[in-house]
């Protein structure tokens, strides 16, 4: 393709280049790994913190102590605090981490797999489908609920990957550049029907902008339940693709010559992005933010290595996502500022602060 | 592809001026422009009320009196030229944009203007409650405030590309942020028409829309098309660009200070038609099968797709009002999907 041609010098450039001129002694980098698992579990406990939080906070604050009752299922509690607790709160959270796990790995695979700092997860066309299939139900159906959603999200999500993936692997190669345009020419087509949708039917948009903001209010046990296979199947299937991934991420021809499958790899890589973006849209709506900015964070903390890029994916994006719910529902006295704008407007400056301070690795 | 010397050179006698010409991207011009032209028959003759051909040229020429008259000259043709150069702004600022950025999805968002026009027009909308005008100055001011914004942010002893789209990425979540918040919390009729402008339309634009967007393209393609050259260079990396002598920071800033009013012009006039800047480049690098951003391919290609797109969304839902962003999307992604099949089927990358 064409832009291979005009990107290939600047690549084997970035390549050759050695990222620090000094040799780097073997104390130095036993410490910096050390840093970066001390990183990764400092991550994990901000997670439990805010996780718990999540189920502290909200229109009515339960002590935490309460929690811990309800949650052991000590008699003599609160009824109304076992409904909020066990109805409410933490399918809620539970929720929230589930899409946030998703929508980090969804991300960090996608960038290693196109290469390419524009392609979020929902460049297979998921967003968008999911949107489609909304919409169409909202219009058509009557579907009001996240409960009713999530099953129209998966269908529309898996449609339309099949469509990017059908168009995107015509001719002989499996190419990411061939993905990326394919997924936007897809997005586009299906974008212009949920907008016209949307024109002509005042109802249904209105119903419909509060799914596109994305939220995590009312998403109860229901909605984990019918997501938490896909994202489990996704999950597993991201973790075995993790080392011919990571060949990847070193371009097609190291990878070949490390014995890679890149086709086998690459259409792994996008059933996995298509089972966990679905997932995350299905259970929270489009959070494009999250699945873009995420990788590109871990990346600005730790450099260009896939494997700590994946793993801080995973932990720093349900930071955000549980983190930004948990202030949506705080800074508010009535009602809630949904997660998908606080996502944004939270983690937007610390992405900014970062990138304009760090050395910039390249994909 | 082969080299990137291609094609036939034109020399004057004595070699004063030499231009390379390349057959297949005059042909694919040439079939653009029977395109449009065809398109602009259909646009001026068929409609709500039916004029004949001879009446539409008696029309042009200024000869025709009533309701012709009116109609030709008053309704379809200035809405026609905006649809074109519309058109064309958006293709030339999108083939910049994907050059500057080397990325094929690269457009006017990745500096955050589509953002920000938005929430200026937002803004105005619902808050100020401003008059089209109004929207329209919103949604320049956003515009410009954000990509200005972007490029202070990304410059550390120059912009890197990379480092540009980075900040565009974060600076375009957190006005999408405040946009999604906006349209939210509006009422739902504001947000209906908040919804309509984003999705960008050409209904009812008259002479001093033509006026507008006519003199920025009259202005701005010739230095985009001079500055355009460097772009090819540009795509190498910055090390080879300024190893074959560009002074890459400038050649940079002012492609983008061309790409953003463009832009910027385009937006005030038809709202943000986002995907006219994706596509049409990618079209037209396609249909002429040549390697660089090929501006002025891309410029008629956008120009045709917004007409084209424009006439198709008046005549197909003929009793319902459909804005061209929606008929251009649809139209322009399913051609691209075509054309992508097309070329990967037979072998081509």
């Amino acid at each position: 393709m064409s832009e291979q041609n005009g990107r290939v010098p600047a690549a084997v450039a970035d390549r050759i280049a050695p990222a620090d001129p000094g040799e780097e002694t073997a104390a130095a980098r036993r410490r910096r790994a050390l840093l970066r698992v001390v990183g990764l579990v400092v991550a994990a406990v901000v997670l439990v913190v805010l996780a718990a939080l999540s189920i502290r906070v909200g229109v009515r604050s339960i002590p935490l102590g309460t929690v811990r009752d309800v949650l052991l299922g000590t008699p003599g509690t609160d009824p109304d605090a076992v409904r909020i607790v066990l109805g409410l709160r933490v399918p809620r959270t539970l929720v929230g981490i589930v899409a946030g796990v998703c929508l980090g790995l969804a991300g960090a695979i996608m960038q290693g797999l196109t290469r390419n700092p524009l392609a979020d997860p929902g460049l297979f066309g998921v967003d968008i489908g999911a949107a489609l299939a909304i919409v169409l139900a909202i219009s058509l159906l009557g579907v009001r609920t996240p409960d009713g959603y999530v099953w129209f999200a998966f269908v529309g999500a898996g449609v339309a990957a099949v469509l990017v993936y059908l168009l995107g692997s015509t001719g002989r190669s499996v190419a990411p550049e061939k993905m990326v345009l394919a997924g936007a020419a897809v997005s586009v087509t299906l974008g212009a029907i949920v907008s016209g949708v949307l024109i002509l039917d005042g109802v249904t948009f209105d119903v419909y902008r509060f799914w596109a903001v994305g939220s995590l209010a009312g998403r109860g046990p229901d909605v984990l339940v019918a997501v938490l296979p896909f994202a489990v199947a996704g999950v597993l299937l991201a973790v075995a693709l993790a080392r011919p991934l990571n060949s990847l991420a070193l371009g097609e021809d190291v990878a070949s010559a490390l014995g890679v499958n890149l086709a086998l790899t690459r259409t792994g890589a996008a059933i996995a992005v298509t089972l966990l973006a679905g997932a995350a849209t299905a259970a929270a709506g489009p959070i494009v933010f999250v699945g873009l900015a995420v990788p590109h964070l871990a990346r600005l903390l730790v450099g260009p290595d896939q494997r700590w890029v994946v793993g801080y994916s995973l932990l720093l994006a349900p930071v955000l996502l549980v983190g930004a719910d948990v202030l949506g529902r705080v800074v508010s006295g009535t009602g809630e500022i949904e997660v998908g704008i606080v996502t944004a407007v939270l983690g937007a400056p610390v992405f900014l602060a970062l990138a304009r301070r760090r050395r910039v690795a390249q994909l | 592809m082969t080299g990137v010397v291609s094609g036939r050179a034109l020399r004057t006698p004595g070699e004063r001026i030499a231009l390379r010409v390349l057959p297949r991207a005059v042909l694919v011009c040439a079939v653009l422009v029977a395109v449009l032209a065809a398109t602009a028959v259909v646009g001026l003759t068929v409609g709500d009320f039916d004029v004949p051909l001879a009446d539409v040229l008696a029309a042009l020429r200024g000869e025709a009196t009533g309701r012709a008259r009116f109609i030709v000259t008053g309704l379809r043709l200035p809405r026609l030229l905006v649809a074109m150069l519309v058109g064309a702004a958006l293709a030339v600022a999108g083939a910049i944009f994907q050059g500057l950025s080397r990325n094929p999805l690269g457009s006017p968002d990745i500096i955050g203007f589509t953002a920000g026009s938005a929430t200026g027009a937002l803004l105005v909308l619902l808050v100020g409650r401003g008059g089209t005008a109004g929207i329209a100055a919103g949604a320049v001011f956003g515009g410009f405030a954000a990509a200005v914004l972007v490029y202070l942010l990304s410059y550390r002893r120059g912009v890197s590309g990379f480092r540009l789209i980075l900040v565009g990425i974060g600076v375009s979540a957190m006005l999408g942020g405040v946009n999604a918040y906006l349209v939210t919390r509006a009422q739902l009729r504001d947000a209906q028409a908040a919804q309509l402008w984003l999705t960008g339309s050409v209904n009812g634009r008259g002479w001093d829309h033509v006026t507008l967007i006519g003199l920025t393209v009259l202005v701005l393609l010739p230095f985009a098309v001079l500055l355009g050259r460097a772009l090819p260079q540009l795509e190498l990396g910055d090390e080879v660009a300024r190893a074959r002598g560009l002074v890459v920071e400038r050649s940079r800033a002012l492609l983008m200070l061309v790409g953003i009013g463009l832009t910027a012009v385009a937006t005030a006039v038809a709202g943000p038609i986002a995907f006219v800047a994706l596509a049409a480049p990618q079209i037209a690098r396609r249909l002429t099968r040549t390697p660089g951003p090929g501006l002025v391919p891309a410029a008629l290609t956008g120009a045709a797709l917004l007409t084209v797109g424009d006439v198709a969304a008046q005549r197909l839902f003929a009793p319902v009002p459909i804005p061209v962003g929606v008929a251009t999307a649809a139209l322009g992604g399913i051609y691209l999907a075509w054309l992508l099949a097309r070329q990967w089927r037979s072998g081509r990358g």
